[in-house]
This record gives structure tokens, C-alpha cells and sequence, in this order.
């Protein structure tokens, strides 16, 4: 069976016929239905850049994890945690839908318990400590999928970080206004 | 003269990176790298990219316990001012084959990451 996916006309389908992609995955990667499936030099490098960006929401999905399992959130925060979960996981599917469509292989997530040590979970005390982590995770992720806008081959894909960017953004605005942060003072304060 | 106008423009160029290292803000550059390259990485875990704290005199793929690429794990290139500047300026040009691919454009910016990364290295 082909591993080339038609986003079109079989709603992305995996190969293996296991997943299918929710309607803002399918709508990230429209217009990236021509993308070169070959192995070119640079089409690697950008499956290189999307297993990166892949580890990221990986991570991050396991933060708002250990965040809403750790009983330090309240409602409606919690809901909020929840819901911003939701959108990496559609990050995640739609990341490891395209880096198969490329050819490669999707890297594996590490466990919550091996996020949880990598980012100090056990110092969480208290809500707006979880809400500083995942604030400081989702800046970090904003600049970085800015950060390697210019390093695709594939203008598509360069759009497509772009938008990822702008998501985390707005995660990172939310959570600064749950946090009761003064906005910031100068425009342009993301990635340069 | 052609040779003479290379050498001063070569000379032009060493002056500024070097005016750049000597006005060299760590501590803006531990604002800049908690923004920039907190998404992927920290000081002391492996994270998406390797633990930082010793990076600086370090050879690349040398953190322990960090899966690096095939391409940064053979490299022989070693992080100090001048290969770290060209790295975040665009790290595919330093290792071809490498993951990371995160670009830092402001040259003050890099020298100040940087500046931030020695230190945090006791170098």
C-alpha cells in the first residue's frame, strides 16, 4: 500500500488506516498536499525540523498533563489546561501525519514521568507555579517555530510553523492574563 | 589593492565581532535564552536538545546521555565564541545533518546568548 496520502479525497488516512486526523490537522496541512514526498536533501532537513518541532509538542503535551493530573489546578483553569492540551495533540497529529507523508519517521515520545523530571515538576506548589511553566513552555515554543521559519525548504511548511507559532501565542497570552502579567511593553517581543 | 581591500574589509569584520564579544550582556543573554532556547532546552536536562550548562569548550555531541543526531555526534567541531556565532546563525551550515535548525538573526543577540552560555560554563 502507498504511504503517500491523498488529504483530499481520503480525509487523512493513515496508511495503516488507525488514525484519523481531527478537522484543524486536516486544515494546518491543506495546501501541503503537493509537498515532495522524495528524500531530497532538503525535504530530510525539514523532517528533521518537524521531528524537532514534534519532541517539542510532545513535551509539552506531557506538562499539561503532569499540570492537570497534579490536583493544583481549579477549575475553570483546569478546563482551559485541558482544552490547550487538546489543541498540541492536534499539533502532534498533524506533525507526525506530515513527517510521514515526507518519508520519515516520527520520533517517540519520552514518558510524563521522564518530562516531569527534565522540567522539575516536583517543585510545582501551587497554581500559578504550573501556569508559569507552561507559560514559559509555550513562549519557548512559540520562538521557537519562528526560529525555524528560515532554515524549510518548503515554503508551505515555513507557513505552517508560522501557524503553529501563532497558536502557542495565544496560549502564552492567556496564561499571562490568568497570571495577571502586565502585557508586553514594546511590539515584537517574539522570536527576531 | 584588490588583496589590500579584502584584508581591511577582513579586519573591519574581526574588529566588530570582537567590539561585539567585548560588549558582551550575559545577563541579557540569560533573558534571551529562556525565551528563545527555553522551548527546547535547559541548563541541566536533556530536554529536546541537549543540557547546556558546560556547553562552552565542549565538543559537539558531547553531552551525556543526549541522543544526538548521527551528524553532530561524528562532528569535530568545538563550542567556543566563534563556532557557537556561526551555529546560531544557521546551524545546518556548521553540521550539515543536524536537528536543531533554530536561528538567532541579531549578531548582538548571539553574542549575548553566548556570553550567557560561557558563563554558565565557568568559562
Amino acid at each position: 500500500m502507498s504511504q503517500v496520502i491523498d488529504l483530499r479525497r481520503r480525509g487523512l488516512l493513515r496508511a495503516s488506516g488507525v488514525t484519523v486526523l481531527s478537522a484543524s490537522a486536516v486544515a494546518l496541512l491543506a495546501g501541503c498536499e503537493k509537498m515532495a514526498v522524495a528524500q531530497s536533501g532538503n525535504t530530510a532537513n525539514d523532517v528533521g525540523i518537524l521531528n524537532t518541532a514534534l519532541a517539542l509538542e510532545n513535551e509539552a503535551i506531557s506538562a499539561y498533563q503532569i499540570g492537570a493530573q497534579s490536583g493544583l489546578l481549579q477549575k475553570p483553569v483546569l478546563d482551559v489546561a485541558v482544552l490547550f492540551q487538546t489543541h498540541l495533540k492536534e499539533h502532534r497529529d498533524a506533525l507526525i501525519a506530515t513527517i510521514r507523508k515526507l518519508g520519515g519517521t516520527p520520533v517517540a515520545a519520552k514518558s510524563d514521568a521522564e518530562v516531569a523530571q527534565a522540567l522539575n515538576a516536583a517543585a510545582l506548589k501551587n497554581q500559578a507555579d504550573v501556569l508559569r511553566l507552561a507559560q514559559r513552555l509555550e513562549k519557548g515554543a512559540a520562538n521557537a517555530y519562528i526560529g525555524v521559519i528560515p532554515s524549510f525548504g518548503d515554503r508551505a511548511l515555513a507557513q505552517v510553523s508560522a501557524r503553529l507559532a501563532a497558536d502557542e501565542v495565544m496560549h502564552w497570552t492567556v496564561l499571562s492574563q490568568a497570571l495577571k502579567d502586565p502585557l508586553p511593553a514594546k511590539a515584537l517581543s517574539f522570536g527576531a | 589593492m584588490r588583496r589590500l581591500a579584502l584584508a581591511l574589509a577582513a579586519s573591519l569584520v574581526l574588529a566588530a565581532a570582537s567590539d561585539r564579544a567585548a560588549a558582551a550582556d550575559a545577563q541579557r543573554g540569560q533573558e534571551l535564552y529562556e525565551s528563545r532556547c527555553g522551548g527546547c532546552h535547559s541548563l541541566d536536562a536533556n530536554r529536546v536538545g541537549p543540557a547546556h550548562r558546560g556547553v562552552y569548550g565542549r565538543k559537539a555531541g558531547s553531552a551525556p546521555n543526549f541522543a544526538y543526531s548521527t551528524a553532530v555526534k561524528n562532528s569535530t567541531v568545538v563550542w567556543e565564541d566563534r563556532t557557537l556565532d556561526a551555529w546560531l546563525t544557521n546551524p545546518q551550515a556548521v553540521i550539515p545533518g543536524q536537528r536543531m535548525n533554530f536561528r538567532v538573526a541579531l549578531p548582538e543577540d548571539r553574542t549575548d546568548i553566548i556570553a550567557y552560555l560561557r558563563q554558565q560554563s565557568g568559562k
